[in-house]
């Protein structure tokens, strides 16, 4: 299992991690960013397109 | 020489292409070149939180350093340092000092530089904000009171135009021939953005160009084609931005706008044929619209080099090694823009409408929600939305990727 954080400070909750790893990122209806903190590896690559793709530079792999 | 690729340009598309050749095999040397002294760092803050309170310019630029992927390892970073020609078909870069740098590969990621308002004047008080050092420059410039003139009305003009208000400036905006953000927003959405600029106090002037800049050593102000006169303490210009080809002048390349590519992203030459070994990245490349199956043309948003680096690498590792390139994705245009905290996102290509309607809520109050939808011969090729949570954004992108229609020719 593979770890990530979410900086809340600097996520502005554009959403676009929800596009790139929808298993792991979701937006709720109010437009907040929900997700799960643990994911399975073969989820890696999908996550590490959502942190590319934040335009904030919010997600963090946890080593 | 050993195998080895050079990026020529170190921002965000230097490198997402140099992580993504490590990602497509690439096992040899990857020399990234870029021009400005810092490593990638992200630009859209530099017009909004960067411009309004950057801090020191260390935090500002740790606050704006890409972080690489772990798998970016072995690449050799040649910053501040100029390109000034190139030789495609011997496989040769030429730097500043004369030095010579030889290439299996060629990533073109030299990106773009602002254009400049073409009107006589001093030159001295006139800002542009492209890189971090522009936006700390401006900032200092920005202080409550300051009579700000904005020429030019696209993303970086508005976003400006507001954030100079939120200083305190006493900010004019001058349109140009269309309004606020009209060519990606359509005209409805355009007067919108409008109201909620002159609703925060900024003087926008529709239909306006500047003509002449007055001041003796220093701009004081500026003329209209209206023939207005504008006071300005600071002024700055928005007014688009011209591509860094100069070097790869003399290789028999189409630089009419950006440089040429096919739907991989590998550079043509004028007869349209692949150049060896050559894959451009990011918005100095001008490549077909395979979605919409519109003529080649450059895109200027944040995600356009990573989506082009991800089909760039592999190709060019591809030439390589004498194989044909994989099928090549066909990403989805996505912006944002943020004015006054009202968020708009765009999905799609907006701009190439030939019809607009409202989907939900009025264009005319983007701060309180709305969503139009852009349309071309009956399919939706683009919506925009504002004032919404990122779930709607969310369902609206899935709309227009329903819609699209893929023509793979």
């Amino acid at each position: 299992m593979a770890q990530i954080t979410v900086d809340r400070k600097l996520c502005d909750n554009h959403g676009q991690c929800a596009i790139a790893s929808p298993k792991v990122f979701s937006m709720n209806d109010e437009g907040i960013l929900k997700y799960e903190e643990t994911f399975d590896d073969a989820l890696l690559d999908e996550v590490e397109e959502a942190i590319d793709v934040c335009p904030v530079q919010a997600i963090f792999v946890k080593d | 020489m050993g195998e080895r690729i050079i990026v020529a340009g170190a921002s965000l598309g230097g490198l997402r292409a140099a992580e993504q050749l490590r990602s497509a095999g690439w096992d040899g040397e990857i020399t990234v070149v870029g021009e400005e002294a810092h490593p990638p760092y992200n630009r859209p803050p530099l017009s909004k939180e960067v411009l309004a309170a950057p801090g020191t310019p260390e935090e500002a630029l740790a606050s704006l350093t890409f972080r690489p992927k772990r798998n970016a390892t072995g690449i050799q970073w040649r910053l501040g340092t100029r390109i000034t020609g190139s030789n495609l078909a011997a496989g040769t870069l030429t730097l500043e000092d004369g030095e010579e740098l030889g290439f299996n590969g060629l990533v073109v990621a030299t990106g773009l530089r602002p254009r400049r308002v073409q009107a006589p004047g001093p030159l001295a008080g006139r800002f542009i904000l492209r890189t971090l050092d522009d936006a700390l420059a401006l900032h200092a410039a920005l202080v409550p009171g300051a009579r700000v003139s904005v020429i030019g009305s696209g993303f970086i003009g508005c976003e400006t135009a507001a954030t100079a208000a939120s200083l305190g400036c006493e900010v004019t905006l001058v349109e140009g021939r269309t309004g606020p953000m009209e060519r990606p927003l359509g005209s409805a959405l355009s007067r919108g953005v409008r109201a909620l600029l002159t609703g925060r106090g900024i003087d926008c002037r529709r239909g306006v160009s500047v003509i002449r800049y007055r001041g003796t050593e220093s701009c004081t102000g500026l003329e209209l084609s209206d023939g207005t006169l504008l006071h300005a303490d600071v002024v700055v210009e928005a007014v688009g931005s011209m591509a860094n080809t100069e070097w790869l002048e003399g290789n028999d390349l189409d630089l009419g706008d950006g440089v040429e590519c096919d739907r991989h992203l590998r550079v043509l030459t004028a007869a349209g044929q692949p150049v060896p070994g050559v894959v451009a990245v990011g918005d100095i490349a001008r490549y077909p619209d395979v979605r919409n199956a519109l003529p080649a043309r450059r895109v200027e948003h944040w995600a356009t080099p990573s989506d082009t680096a991800k089909i760039a690498a592999p190709a060019l590792v591809a030439a390589i090694n004498g194989l044909p390139p994989a099928e090549a994705a066909a990403p989805l245009p996505t912006f944002w823009t943020d004015i006054f905290g009202t968020r708009i996102n765009g999905i799609g290509s907006p701009a190439h409408a030939r019809e607009t309607r409202v989907l939900e809520g009025n264009p005319a109050h983007p701060q309180a929600g709305v969503a139009m939808g852009y349309y071309r011969d009956n399919t939706l090729i683009g919506v925009v939305n504002a004032g919404l949570p990122a779930s709607r954004n969310l369902h609206y992108r899935q709309l227009v990727l329903d819609a699209g229609v893929l023509v793979t020719t």
